[in-house]
């Protein structure tokens, strides 16, 4: 996790106002007890909001405190005096009787009433979260629109790329931009790389066979799309696409070729 | 003592630890409730009522769910709002002024000791407008990220970076 990142978010402010999710303040929760600067940026916050809020505060409160202290309950502060034994009619029954059905009663309300602000809550964050799934869907399709100019271009060369031994299921695409020496990787159908292996692109030329690397597939999991541009300035006669370690390689690991596949003569 | 010590103890029903938790929290609880209320035996009786629940309601208490400070702050702004929304105030009190934390700020002239309050005025009078909204509803009124979003016309993420930058300017002055 990065913290300096996370801290910066401005995710523990909201935290200390009270204006997150039960969900969302739950897991701050627990990245505060898990990281020391976390706890410490959150106290800082604290205080300042704390100095803040004392500051408009029309005088001072401390007086209170006796007359609040007096009030509480469940203390020994005033004892009762013990009461002379009385015979205790019917009268005083019903009348406990009726207490104890008023308090359920009550209680059974205050439940419920309960039950629907937290529901009502649970509503307003989900609203929130249909919110950023809008604005995310917004932006993927902003993001397709600029892919779709892209591979449209009169200028781009689609080569398809099949699957090899390894990998008999995978298939790419490249769609290269001969004009400004540009090739997108459509990697959208290779496997997911296994940890700490990468795949790298290279550009072929035949007769001899002089493999070029134009790049890696930088950060695949992450990316959404799963296209990747790249520069190509390179006479392609073909692209292959290896499975090498982290990193990239010199040459490409033949028995790792997933996908291969040759321009088209003009 | 140390806070969580300090809390557990109150959860116990130790009346030393809610004098501490007394004087720890009542000035600032004190202040979200007046900026709420606006009426100074209002916000007493409302912070007495405050202290008494922080007391009758500790033990449910969980610091899974969120700071301590954070739950006093919650019980404070229901409580101002609850009495803001009652009859009896209403039949009352006059308009309110939308004035907020700034004005109140502006218009004190005595202030306690534990706050260098003249220093923070003069700060708190530089925050930007926008620091002055968001710090505002967020904080002062309780609003969500969404509700704020929605009252400056503001998208959700920018709600919450820009509070972050604001809240960076505070503490510059209040933690010196």
């Amino acid at each position: 996790m990065d913290i300096k990142k996370y801290i910066s978010s401005g995710i523990l402010e909201l935290y200390v106002y009270g204006a997150l999710s039960e969900k969302e303040s739950r897991e701050v929760s627990r990245v505060l007890k898990k990281y020391p600067e976390v706890k410490t940026e959150v106290e800082e916050i604290e205080k300042a909001l704390l100095n803040l809020s004392a500051a408009t505060a029309p005088n001072n409160a401390e007086h209170l405190i006796t007359s609040i202290k007096d009030k509480l309950t469940g203390t020994s502060a005033k004892t009762t005096p013990e009461r002379p034994v009385r015979t205790i009619s019917w009268i005083t029954y019903s009348g406990w009787a009726a207490s104890l059905l008023l308090l359920i009663g009550l209680f059974t309300f205050f439940n419920r009433t309960n039950n629907l602000r937290e529901e009502l809550r649970t509503a307003q964050a989900r609203n929130v979260q249909m919110e950023e799934q809008i604005a995310n869907a917004r932006e993927n399709a902003k993001d397709a629109e600029e892919l779709l100019a892209i591979i449209r271009d009169k200028n781009v060369q689609r080569i398809p790329l099949r699957g090899q031994e390894v990998a008999p299921e995978a298939y790419a695409s490249v769609y290269w931009n001969t004009r400004d020496n540009t090739a997108y990787i459509d990697a959208k159908d290779l496997p997911e790389p296994p940890r700490g292996k990468v795949y790298q692109v290279w550009s072929l030329t035949m007769q001899p066979l002089t493999p070029t690397s134009i790049g890696l597939l930088a950060d695949f999991k992450a990316d959404d799309n799963k296209v990747f541009s790249l520069e190509n300035q390179n006479q392609s006669e073909a692209f292959g696409i290896t499975l090498e370690p982290e990193g990239g390689s010199e040459t490409p690991t033949m028995d790792q070729l997933y996908v291969l596949g040759t321009v088209a003569a003009p | 003592m140390q806070q969580d010590a300090l809390i557990l103890e109150l959860q116990n029903g130790n009346q030393r630890a809610f004098e501490r938790i007394y004087h720890l929290y009542s000035e600032s609880t004190y202040g979200i409730i007046y900026s709420i209320v606006r009426d100074e035996s209002i916000a007493e009786e409302v912070l007495q009522d405050v202290f008494l629940k922080i007391w009758d309601k500790a033990p449910s208490y969980n610091s899974n769910k969120g700071r301590f400070f954070t739950w006093i702050l919650n019980i404070a702004r229901n409580a101002a709002i609850d009495k803001i929304r009652s009859k009896s105030f209403k039949n009352n009190q006059q308009n309110l002024t939308s004035d907020n934390f700034v004005d109140i700020l502006e218009a004190k002239t005595n202030f306690s000791e534990a706050v260098d309050a003249i220093g923070l005025k003069k700060y708190v009078k530089a925050l930007k407008p926008v620091c002055k909204k968001l710090i505002d509803y967020l904080f002062f009124k309780g609003y969500t990220q969404k509700e704020t979003s929605e009252e400056l016309d503001m998208p959700l993420g920018t709600v919450k970076t820009r509070n972050r930058i604001c809240i960076d300017k505070l503490r510059a002055m209040v933690i010196k």
